[in-house]
């Protein structure tokens, strides 16, 4: 009966912990889902109003130009060049990265662990460090405030990551697993697609989330490098809400949302292939 | 008719040379094994067959065509692995049907090939199962099914056994030779085990370093064992090596003790050779305890340092020159160690080498 008594001591110990930490990490995102459906004057009151008193979707409406009070913001361009400029970085993305992951898990060359390792620290530099020298070169291209200047941008801060993250997975199949299907009929290019390809999808699905999380949030970089709506994204779109002596919370918070819903939709998609499921144990004795 | 023929092949891996340009032909139908230490280029020489590892020089060829330059899978040859390399993501069918499927065969055909073979190695039952549900013996069994579903020209084999438990590895043994009664095809079955071998093969194959030692029937390198490599390789316990020099028409140890030529081999030696005498534990019992009765013999006496019984056979450990060398009794009685026993050696089983090449003396 003791040692009852303890083991549920214990669990429910366990489960008030998570439940704690899971508030802490959950609460400032639920304030700002929160906020986007409270007037301004709710979210500014002091003492701080903490149950809502008056949900509204005008915050909504008047980003994208519906009701009494409207902001002129081109939320729908900002939406669409984030869009465009994450799925586009985060395909590029993979396609590099399963070709670059493939070619080291599976292929001896020259200085290979020196090309890992220039990968590696390429990633440990901070994107902002970059900004000058990346400005300077797009205004000299004609990049500055085109999506394909960002597409650029993203496309070689993630290719790193997802070669490393992909390699792994890679690393993981046991080339007698390709060679068993070349010696069944395939190609090498079949073999690939048929077995190695499937093995490693969970990866590959990791490595896109990834990119894509990062594309579409990335603020530092896109701050300097758009002007316009030709290529303003979502996180640069929020500064509109700062004017020179007021912040429009409520706005951003609602904008916010529309940031956030995205990145939530993917990651619930591609969710069930990132549970690794498949065990290796066709090729274990 | 499918047999396979290797001349002069050679496989470079840089300038690291691992297999010598080597010969072999096997007939349409034929087992042979390759048997060697591992390292000795087995592997190798059996991914050279299957096209996954490019040959540096020489041809290969499968039946009539020279295959040095065709992708594996125009070679039309199916491959066990070591680790069986089944797909995971897919169930016992798939795997089975997988080849037949590329090659594009209609759906009905797949289903009565890939039935058949499952039928063949007993797998029905298990159709629908992923290979992580499967035992050691069951994948196996899949590895096999998934080798023979396409009707290959010539089946591909590479220690298939090694993964599995000594018991399993008997049973599957035997499997293996009813499925090849079975399923009649080429076989080139790649092992470090000479037991698999002598007891898979048509012909044993012995490598070593890249080079091929012996070819022949089990029984022909078991009993004519070309060098001092296959003699000590096959057959276990191993053939006792002992060093002396011919004498006046006889062997003589190094401790002075003389035995006479086989009369067999009289010919083939001459006066002051040094050569290495081979005797096999077999063929050096106590008096009493032979297993056959030997036309020309000889006796000598051996203290035996350590008996392990084997139940109907006891191993004993003697000292020889200097060296251990091993006996066997048959029929075995109580032996203490200590105590010292008159040894029949059979001479007409009896081995020489030339002691500086290695080689045996006897004419081929
Ligand atoms: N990809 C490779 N690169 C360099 N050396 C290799 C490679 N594969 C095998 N070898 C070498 O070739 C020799 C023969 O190997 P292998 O055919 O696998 O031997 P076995 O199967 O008889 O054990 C070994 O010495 C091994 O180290
Ligand atoms: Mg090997």
């Amino acid at each position: 009966m003791n040692r009852e008594m303890k083991k549920r001591l214990r669990a429910a110990g366990l489960w008030v912990t998570t439940f704690v930490l899971m508030v802490i990490m959950c609460v400032p995102g639920l304030w700002v889902v929160l906020s986007a459906f409270r007037p301004n004057r709710e979210i500014l009151a002091k003492p701080p109003i903490w149950v809502p008193e008056d949900l509204t979707l005008n915050n909504f409406g008047k980003i994208f130009g519906f009701g009494a009070e409207q902001v002129a913001i081109p939320v729908l361009s900002y939406f669409w060049n984030s869009m465009v400029i994450a799925l586009t970085s985060t395909v590029i993305a993979l396609i590099i990265g399963m070709a670059g992951g493939y070619a080291f898990a599976r292929f001896r060359f020259r200085f290979k662990n020196a090309w890992f390792l220039g990968l590696m620290l390429f990633r440990a530099v901070p994107g902002i460090a970059l900004s000058l020298p990346v400005f300077m070169l797009w205004s000299r291209l004609g990049l500055i405030d085109t999506q394909m200047g960002l597409i650029i941008v993203y496309v070689s801060l993630n290719v790193p990551f997802t070669i490393w993250l992909i390699d792994g997975f890679f690393r993981q199949i046991p080339m007698s697993l390709s060679e068993a299907a070349q010696v069944d009929g395939c190609t090498r290019w079949q073999a690939f697609w048929k077995i190695e390809f499937p093995l490693a999808r969970s990866g590959i699905a990791a490595a896109g989330v990834f990119a894509f999380l990062t594309s579409w949030n990335e603020f530092a970089l896109a701050s300097q490098l758009t002007r316009s709506t030709d290529s303003k994204t979502l996180p640069v779109g929020l500064m509109d809400f700062t004017a020179q002596f007021t912040i429009d919370w409520a706005g951003m918070c609602a904008m916010a949302v529309i940031i956030i819903v995205p990145a939530l939709i993917l990651t619930f998609l591609v969710q069930k292939h990132l549970i690794a499921g498949l065990t290796f144990g066709g090729v274990k004795g | 008719m499918a047999g396979i023929s290797l001349q002069n092949v050679v496989k470079n891996y840089g300038r690291l040379e691992v297999v010598h340009g080597i010969n072999l032909e096997i007939d349409h139908n034929e087992f042979v094994v390759l048997v060697g230490p591992s390292g000795c280029g087995k592997s190798t020489t059996l991914r050279m067959i299957a096209g996954l590892e490019d040959i540096s020089d020489g041809d290969i060829s499968i039946g009539d065509r020279v295959v040095n330059d065709l992708p594996p899978r125009k070679r039309n040859v199916s491959m066990v692995f070591q680790n069986y390399a089944l797909y995971p993501h897919m169930n016992v069918r798939e795997n089975l049907g997988f080849g037949l499927k590329i090659a594009g065969q209609s759906k009905e055909a797949v289903e009565q090939r890939v039935q058949e073979a499952a039928d063949i190695l007993g797998l029905s039952e298990l159709l629908e199962r992923i290979p992580a549900e499967l035992s050691g013996g069951q994948r196996q069994r899949v590895a096999m099914g998934r080798a023979i579903v396409r009707h290959p020209e010539a089946f591909l084999f590479d220690e298939p056994l090694s993964n599995l438990d000594a018991k399993l590895r008997v049973q599957m043994r035997t499997e293996i030779k009813k499925l090849h009664n079975k399923v009649r095809t080429t076989v080139v079955y790649v092992t470090h085990d000479q037991v698999e071998a002598m007891t898979l093969a048509d012909r044993i194959v012995v490598m070593k370093d890249g080079y091929i030692e012996q070819v022949g029937t089990p029984m022909e390198v078991f009993n004519h064992p070309v060098n001092t490599f296959v003699a000590s390789f096959i057959g276990s316990p191993p053939m006792n090596l002992i060093p002396a020099t011919i004498t006046s028409g006889q062997v003589e140890f190094r401790d002075a003790t003389k035995i006479p030529v086989p009369s067999r081999l009289a010919g083939s030696v001459s006066d002051g050779q040094e050569v290495i005498f081979g005797i096999r534990p077999d063929d050096l019992t106590p008096i009493g305890h032979g297993i056959h009765e030997a036309r020309e013999t000889t006796d000598i006496d051996l203290t035996v340092d350590l008996a392990e019984l084997l139940g109907t056979e006891t191993l004993l450990y003697t000292t020889f020159v200097g060296q251990e060398v091993q006996g066997k009794m048959f029929d075995p009685r109580d032996v203490t160690p200590g105590e010292t026993l008159t040894f029949r050696l059979s001479l007409d089983k009896a081995h020489i080498f030339d002691a500086a090449s290695g080689q045996s003396v006897r004419r081929h």
